[in-house]
């Protein structure tokens, strides 16, 4: 729908573009030290501790230390892709948050069809991983790119698929609705989170989501031992910094939508006084994503990656006629109450 | 605004979809074809299409477009392949069906009445789709399902022909 902005709404939504892209941005640079610290302590080591406290201000650093390095463009590599790849790969990661609702007012537009959204521009993500191990002219990175692909192009059909019984059930494509529709609880205690309504939507959901963010147990795209980093082996400096963040900035969309669809986004218990009832949706909701990203790292650290062909059996063996009975079934009870 | 952005895509859509043809590298022509159809996209969404906008860059950009140009990257072909030479029997074809097209369509324009004011709301919405498909056009919604079901085997039928 298109409609007309007035001065003042364009000024408040100015602001909520800037505190959300702000806060993300600043989130992402963190999630790599979150990423560090906790593998180090799941491995027994104790991460990074010598820029500030707790090695707080170590993604700067990193920042820093990312503009200042040499940026290389090997000589064999097709150059304006090359260059385009990195771009290709944030650009779409960060649109996907023009949608998520963060709190009830705290959202940049609330689209009618918001998720459906949402799955587009990830889907579009996939050129800067494939372009980018394409253009590089060298084999690692185009192994990890096909691998990438291929692997994209099968879990991207489940993870579409595990969200239609949740769609089913809410009668909507929006985010907003999708998260006020679960707002009411059940006996007074138990919320209506489609968690309990979809469970078996839901792991197919976080599998797929898994395997589409290239994360291990999946990351066959950049498996060191075999292709060195995968489709980003050429890539130095800011390129490889866009390419880093491309990939958090999609673990966080990802669990923000398993939050908003299974877990019932920032709905949560309200107390306190009206201040404080202003800021405790987009606590709530930020809790229930941080849960999901440390769940994330966690498996990082505990589970070893799949074998191809096992991860290709799985996807298309196992979670496509999962998510596909999954929804003959939520679709036959829809249709009975 | 509209009609600026209107034409800002338009000329974006019109010039990807030249860049396609006159592409000599395969994966060039690809992406310019890619960006073509977000162009596209963005044109539904100007005319309050918004699912159709969204499911056009799935569908076409996000998942078809995606296995072309890995089979491109798959197969490496040589900046300046000659296949050309192949089909020049086609331009003889391609000139005069490339013009009837055309006057197809500036007579369609020619013959259109002034459109009315006010438009039908929400005719772009999923609710909406989904009602005209199942209801309106049930029968060409089936058997384009059949269609694909047949492609679909047959895809699986040549792929494992030695199976």
């Amino acid at each position: 729908m298109i409609e007309y902005v007035t001065g003042s709404e364009f000024i408040v939504l100015m602001i909520k573009i800037f505190v959300i892209f702000g806060g993300v941005m600043g989130a992402l640079a963190y999630l790599s030290w979150l990423e560090r610290k906790l593998m180090a302590r799941v491995q027994m080591r104790p991460g990074p501790t010598r820029v500030g406290p707790f090695g707080l201000l170590q993604p700067i650093a990193d920042g820093l230390k990312f503009l200042f390095k040499e940026d290389v463009i090997p000589t064999h590599s097709n150059r304006f892709l090359f260059i385009a790849a990195p771009i290709v790969s944030l650009v779409p990661a960060l649109l996907s948050f023009s949608v998520i609702p963060f709190g009830p007012s705290l959202q940049i537009t609330d689209l009618s069809v918001g998720l459906l959204f949402i799955f587009a521009v990830t889907s579009l993500g996939i050129y800067g991983i494939a372009l980018g191990g394409w253009a590089s002219n060298s084999k690692y990175p185009l192994m990890g790119a096909i691998r990438s692909s291929a692997q994209m192009i099968s879990y991207e059909l489940s993870l579409t698929l595990s969200v239609v019984g949740v769609l089913m059930i809410a009668n909507t494509l929006s985010l907003a609705e999708l998260v006020t529709a679960q707002q009411s609880t059940w006996l007074g205690i138990i919320p209506r989170w489609n968690i309990f309504l979809q469970p078996v939507a839901f792991v197919v959901y976080l599998v797929s989501a898994v395997a589409e963010t290239n994360r291990l147990p999946f990351d066959l795209a950049e498996s060191e031992q075999e292709l060195v980093a995968g489709w980003h082996t050429e890539y130095s400096s800011m390129k490889f910094a866009m390419f880093m963040l491309a990939e958090y900035a999609n673990v966080v969309t990802v669990s923000s939508l398993a939050t908003i669809m299974f877990f019932g986004g920032w709905t949560g218990p309200m107390f306190g006084p009206a201040l404080l009832q202003m800021a405790l949706p987009t606590v709530w909701f930020l809790l229930k994503v941080s849960i999901f990203i440390f769940f994330y790292v966690l498996m990082r650290a505990t589970v070893p990656r799949f074998r191809y062909d096992q991860l290709m059996r799985f996807g298309w063996k196992v979670l496509l006629p999962l998510s596909l009975a999954n929804i003959v079934v939520t679709s036959f009870v829809v249709a009975i109450s | 605004m509209i009609q600026i952005l209107f034409f800002f895509f338009a000329a974006i859509a019109v010039g990807a979809a030249i860049n396609v043809l006159v592409q000599k590298h395969v994966l060039y022509s690809a992406l310019s074809l890619i960006l073509m159809l977000t162009a596209v996209s963005v044109l539904f969404i100007l005319l309050q299409a918004d699912f159709l906008a969204v499911i056009n860059v799935i569908v076409y950009a996000g998942a078809i477009m995606v296995l072309f140009v890995f089979v491109i990257m798959l197969l490496n072909l040589p900046e300046d392949e000659d296949g050309a030479d192949r089909l020049r029997w086609l331009k003889f074809i391609g000139i005069p069906l490339g013009l009837f097209f055309l006057v197809l369509v500036v007579t369609t324009l020619w013959n259109l009445e002034a459109s009315p004011g006010t438009q039908p709301q929400l005719v772009g919405s999923p609710a909406a789709i989904g009602q005209s498909l199942f209801t309106d056009f049930v029968l060409p919604f089936e058997v384009t399902s059949l269609l694909i079901l047949i492609a679909l085997m047959g895809a699986v039928v040549f792929a494992k022909r030695d199976l």
